[in-house]
C-alpha cells in the first residue's frame, strides 16, 4: 500500500444478471487531478460499473474506497456524500425552473431556502469551472450543452472530488465539446479526478492521461495515453488480443467505428468513380426547399442532388435545420416552398404513401419515434405496405411471417416475428427500421443519425448496408453529426449552417478542423 | 418496507392473478357496507353473483341486463382504442333512442319489415351525428374530446327531457313518456316467452365484427398504431386523424344503436330514465374488458348478472339496490389498480435485502 492512497479506487467489482457477467473482477483507480478515460463499446458493462459506483447496483463482489477508506455505497446519496460527482447521458433537469432553483433542488431537504445567498453559491461554483450561464435563465431555454454545464455544476455543488462523465459528449456540437475539455481541465488542475467515459478514441486521447479498455464486463488493457496509438486502443476494444494480429481493413473499419478518420486513399480506392451527373436523373432531388416557423425560415432555399449511385453527406450543428430537413423529406413536416423530387417524380406536397410509392425510404433520427412500440416485430415490419398484405381485406398472417422471418434472417435481427417490438435493444430496432425500409427497394433513402447509440458491431452493419443500396444504384442522403461516419461513408459532404447549404467539401478535404469552421458557419474554410 | 419496481416484461399469469386479487378484493370491501345494512355478506353474494344463473329465466335477465352494457361498452372500446377518448357514449346512447322515437313517432304504421332496419338505423345516426361536433372539433380544432363529449351528455338528457314535457308528452296519460310505439317497431324476442330480444343478437355480431376488423385487417392494424403510439402511426402514413374521426362516428354510431335496442326492445316507448347510465358504465365495461371484444362481452355479462341480482337482493335482503352499483364501481377500482402489476412489481423486503434485489429488475427491462 502506498501512502498515497489513489482518490477513487475499485478493486475486484464483480456483478452478475443471471448467466450474463456485466462486471467481471474489475480494478482500476482514479488519482487526485488525474483524467482517466474509460473506453468500451456498447454493452462492455461500462454502464453497470457507473451504476455501482453511484450506488444504483449493488456489486456482488468487490470494494470501492475513496482515499484509502472503503465505502459502503447504498444510494446515490450515499456516493455523494462520499465525494462522487455524476453526469449521466440522461439530464434531470426540471425545465420549468432556473438555472439556480435546479441547483437548489439537488442540494435541499425541507425548509427555506436563502435566495441571495444560493445564487452566490451557485456562481462561485459555476466561475470555478468556467461556466458562464446566467443563473435566472430557465433551463429550458438553454441548449444541450449549456444543459450539461449546469449538472456539472450540480454534481460538483456537493464537496465532489471524484466526477464521473458518462458519455459526456454523444450529444454535443464539436464547440461544445471543446468547452467541456476547457471545464474538464480547469477541474483536473484544481486536484479533481475525472472518469470519462467514452466509446471515443479520439475525444479520449485528447483528454485523458490513462485509458482503462473494457470488453464484455472485463478490463482488458490499461495504457498511459501518451503511449498508446489509436489502433491499439480500437483493437482492444473490438476484441482482436492484440493489434498486431488485426488486418489493416479491420482495424480501419474498427478505427472509424469509434471515431478515427480511415486514410483517404483507402477510401478512395473502394469507391466507384462518381457517376455523371448530367445523364442520369437524380435518386433525390431538392429545389429552393424552405420550411418557415412563423415566417422564419428553419430550412433556407435548400438545393440539393443526390444521384443513384451516390452518398451524400449533410453536416451542421444540431439545431441548424437539420431535424427540418428529414422531417421535409420523411413527410411529417411540409415544406414552405420548393421542390422535392424522388426520381424525377414530385413529392413536395405527398403524403407518406405516395412518398413510399415513388421509391423513398426514410430512417430518422427519433427511432423509437418509428415503431410502434406495443406491436409485434412483424406488425411493424408490415405496417406500412398492408395493401401488399391484404387478401380480399384480410390481413394474410403466413404471408406477413414469411417475410417477416425471411428480413429478419437476412438483415441478422436477434428476435422473433412475435416480440413486442418496443423490448428490442436499439441496434436491433434499428435493423427492423433498416429492414423495413431497404425491403422496399427504394431509390432514395434520407437516413437522419443512422447510427447514433449504436454499438460497433450495429454501426458496422448499418453502413453496409447503405454502402449495399449505393451499389444498387440507389441514392441516400445521410444526415449526421458524427463526422466520421460522414467522412467514412459519403462521397460529398455538403454543411448545413441556418437553414442553408454553405460549403461543398470532398470527404478527403474535410478534416475535422475545416469541417469544424464551414459548421460554425465560416464559408470558404 | 415496500416498493413498486418496474418489471422488465410481463409475464403471462399477471393479468388474471391480478383480476382474480382484484376481484376477491371487492368482495371483501363489499362485505363491510353488507354487513353495515344488516345482511348476511356471503348470504347476499349468492344472490348477486350465483342466484340469477341458476334459472333460465334468470339467465335471460341477465342478458337483457346485459344488452346495453354490450353496445356501450363496445362503442367506447373502440374509440379508446384509437386513442379518442369518448367520454360520451351516454348523450349518444340517448340521441340514439331520441331519433329512434322520432321515426316512431312520425311513421307509427309502418310495418315489421321497415320499422326495425330504419328504427335502428335512425339510432345510429342519432349517437354518431351527437358524436360529430366533438370528433370534428378535435380534428379540425384540437379541442379535447374528453371535455366536450362529456359536457355533451346532460345536453343530450335536457333535449330528451325536453321532447318528453313538450311535443312528446304521453297523449293518453300526460306523464313525461312518449307514446308507445306501432308495433312493428317492437324488437322479436329471439326465444319466446322471455324479454331477451334481438337487439342482444345486433349486439354480439357488432361486437364480432370489431374483433374481426380489429384483429385481422389493414385497418385494424391502423386503428391499433394510431391508439398506441400517433406520431409514430403517421409517420408511417396511417392517416391518424381521419382515422381517429371516424373511429369517434362509429363509436357514437354503435352507442345511438344501443339506444334503439332499448327503445324498441324493452321499452317501447321514450323515458327519462331510458339510458340509467348505460353510457357511463360502458367505460368501465371497455376498461375492465380491456378494450377488446370478448373482454365486453365477459364484463358486461358480468355487471348485467350484478344488475339482476341487486334486484332480488333488496327485495329479499332489505339493502339498498345502490349496493350493486357499489360492486360494479369498486370492481374497476381495485381491477385497475391490481393491473399496475402488469408494469411494476411489489417489493416487500427488509431495507438491507430491498436494495440488493432491486439491481436485478434495473436490468431486466434495459
Amino acid at each position: 500500500m502506498s501512502t498515497a492512497a489513489p482518490l477513487l479506487e475499485l478493486e475486484g467489482i464483480t456483478k452478475r444478471f443471471g448467466d450474463l457477467v456485466a462486471n467481471d473482477s474489475l480494478s482500476m483507480s482514479v488519482g487526485r487531478g488525474e483524467v482517466v478515460a474509460m473506453l468500451g463499446e456498447n454493452g462492455a458493462g461500462k454502464s453497470t460499473l457507473m451504476k455501482i459506483i453511484y450506488g444504483l447496483v449493488r456489486p456482488d463482489a468487490g470494494v470501492i474506497r475513496m482515499e484509502g477508506r472503503t465505502l459502503n455505497i447504498r444510494s446515490p446519496r450515499d456516493a455523494m456524500a462520499a465525494g462522487i460527482g455524476m453526469v449521466t447521458q440522461e439530464f434531470s433537469l426540471v425545465e420549468t425552473m432556473t438555472v439556480r432553483e435546479n441547483v437548489a433542488l439537488s442540494g435541499v431537504g425541507l425548509g427555506r431556502i436563502d435566495a441571495r445567498q444560493h445564487r452566490a453559491r451557485v456562481e462561485q461554483a459555476m466561475e470555478r469551472i468556467g461556466v458562464d450561464l446566467q443563473p435566472e435563465r430557465l433551463v429550458s431555454t438553454l441548449s444541450i450543452g449549456e444543459r450539461q454545464r449546469v449538472e456539472i455544476v450540480k454534481a460538483l455543488f456537493h464537496d465532489c472530488r471524484v466526477l464521473i462523465l458518462d458519455e459526456p459528449t454523444a450529444v454535443l456540437t464539436p464547440q461544445d465539446v471543446r468547452a467541456l475539455f476547457v471545464t474538464i481541465e480547469r477541474l483536473r488542475t484544481s486536484g479533481l479526478g475525472v472518469l470519462f467515459v467514452s466509446h471515443k478514441l479520439r475525444e479520449v486521447a485528447e483528454i485523458s492521461h490513462r485509458v482503462v479498455v473494457l470488453r464484455r464486463g472485463t478490463l482488458v488493457g490499461e495504457r498511459v495515453t501518451q503511449e498508446v496509438g489509436d489502433a491499439e486502443l480500437a483493437a482492444l476494444m473490438m476484441g482482436s488480443t492484440t493489434a498486431s494480429t488485426t488486418t489493416t481493413t479491420d482495424t480501419d473499419t474498427a478505427a472509424a467505428a469509434v471515431g478515427l478518420s480511415v486514410p483517404a486513399t483507402n477510401r478512395d480506392a473502394s469507391s466507384p468513380a462518381s457517376p455523371d451527373p448530367g445523364a442520369r436523373v437524380p435518386a433525390l432531388s431538392l429545389t429552393d426547399v424552405t420550411y418557415e416557423v412563423r415566417g422564419h425560415p428553419v430550412l433556407d432555399g435548400v438545393s440539393l442532388q443526390v444521384m443513384p449511385g451516390e452518398i451524400v453527406g449533410v453536416a451542421g450543428i444540431s439545431g441548424n435545420g437539420q431535424t427540418e430537413l428529414t422531417g421535409v423529406l420523411a413527410g411529417t413536416l411540409a415544406a414552405s416552398r420548393g421542390r422535392v423530387e424522388v426520381a424525377g417524380q414530385d413529392i413536395t406536397r405527398s403524403g407518406v404513401g405516395a412518398r413510399l410509392q415513388a421509391g423513398l425510404g426514410r430512417l430518422t433520427e427519433d427511432r423509437r419515434g418509428s415503431v410502434i412500440p406495443q406491436l409485434s416485430v412483424e406488425q411493424n415490419l408490415v405496417l406500412e405496405d398492408l395493401p401488399a398484405f391484404t387478401r380480399r381485406g384480410v390481413l394474410d398472417g403466413a404471408a406477413i411471417r414469411r417475410h417477416a422471418e425471411e428480413l429478419i434472417e437476412r438483415f441478422d435481427i436477434r428476435a422473433t416475428p412475435t416480440d413486442v417490438i418496443a423490448n428490442l435493444s436499439g441496434g436491433n430496432m434499428q435493423k427492423v427500421l433498416l429492414a423495413r425500409t431497404l425491403a422496399r427497394r427504394p431509390r432514395a433513402l434520407v437516413a437522419a443519425q443512422p447510427t447514433r447509440g449504436l454499438d460497433v458491431g450495429a454501426y458496422r452493419y448499418v453502413h453496409g448496408r447503405l454502402e449495399d443500396l449505393k451499389a444498387r444504384d440507389g441514392g441516400v442522403l445521410v444526415i449526421s453529426e458524427d463526422l466520421d461516419e460522414l467522412r467514412s461513408l459519403c462521397d460529398r459532404i455538403v454543411v448545413l449552417f441556418r437553414g442553408r447549404i454553405t460549403a461543398e467539401v470532398a470527404p478527403a478535404e474535410a478534416t475535422s478542423d475545416r469541417l469544424g469552421r464551414m459548421m460554425a458557419g465560416e464559408v470558404s474554410a | 418496507m415496500m416498493r413498486l419496481v418496474l418489471r422488465g416484461s410481463e409475464p403471462r399469469w399477471v393479468a388474471p392473478v391480478a383480476v382474480l386479487v382484484a376481484v376477491l378484493a371487492t368482495v371483501v370491501l363489499t362485505a363491510i357496507p353488507i354487513r353495515i345494512a344488516g345482511a348476511n355478506p356471503p348470504a347476499a353474494f349468492e344472490r348477486y353473483l350465483v342466484q340469477p344463473l341458476s334459472s333460465p329465466q334468470g339467465i335471460y335477465e341477465v342478458l337483457l341486463s346485459a344488452t346495453p352494457l354490450l353496445f356501450t361498452g363496445i362503442a367506447v372500446a373502440i374509440a379508446f382504442r384509437a386513442g379518442y377518448w369518448n367520454i360520451g357514449a351516454e348523450g349518444q346512447f340517448l340521441m340514439g333512442a331520441v331519433l329512434t322515437t322520432w321515426l316512431a313517432l312520425t311513421l307509427p304504421d309502418l310495418p315489421a319489415v321497415a320499422a326495425l332496419p330504419f328504427g335502428l338505423v335512425a339510432g345510429a345516426v342519432g349517437g354518431a351525428g351527437w358524436a360529430l361536433l366533438p370528433a370534428w372539433l378535435k380534428r379540425h380544432g384540437r379541442i379535447d374530446e374528453v371535455v366536450t363529449t362529456l359536457l355533451l351528455n346532460p345536453v343530450a338528457l335536457l333535449v330528451v327531457q325536453g321532447l318528453l314535457n313538450g311535443p312528446w308528452r304521453n297523449t293518453a296519460s300526460g306523464f313525461t313518456d312518449s307514446d308507445r310505439f306501432g308495433t312493428g317497431y317492437d324488437l322479436p324476442e329471439i326465444v319466446p316467452g322471455t324479454r331477451v330480444h334481438w337487439g342482444f343478437a345486433v349486439a354480439l355480431l357488432i361486437i364480432a365484427l370489431t374483433w374481426f376488423v380489429l384483429s385481422r385487417t389493414a385497418v385494424g392494424l391502423h386503428v391499433r398504431a394510431t391508439g398506441a403510439a400517433p406520431d409514430a402511426a403517421a409517420f408511417s402514413g396511417v392517416p391518424v386523424d381521419r382515422l381517429r374521426f371516424r373511429a369517434a362516428l362509429v363509436s357514437g354510431g354503435i352507442a345511438g344503436l344501443g339506444g334503439a335496442s332499448q327503445v324498441m326492445g324493452v321499452q317501447h316507448q321514450l323515458t327519462q330514465g331510458i339510458s340509467n347510465n348505460y353510457g357511463y358504465t360502458g367505460i368501465i365495461v371497455a376498461t375492465l374488458g380491456g378494450l377488446t371484444a370478448l373482454g365486453v362481452v365477459l364484463v358486461a355479462g358480468l355487471l348485467g348478472d350484478i344488475t339482476v341480482g341487486a334486484e332480488s337482493v333488496s327485495l329479499v335482503l332489505q339493502v339498498p339496490t345502490q349496493l350493486g352499483d357499489m360492486f360494479g364501481a369498486l370492481l374497476m377500482l381495485t381491477v385497475l389498480s391490481a393491473l399496475s402489476w402488469r408494469r411494476y412489481r411489489v417489493q416487500w423486503r427488509p431495507p438491507r435485502r430491498a436494495a440488493e434485489d432491486s439491481e436485478r429488475e434495473e436490468v431486466g427491462h434495459r
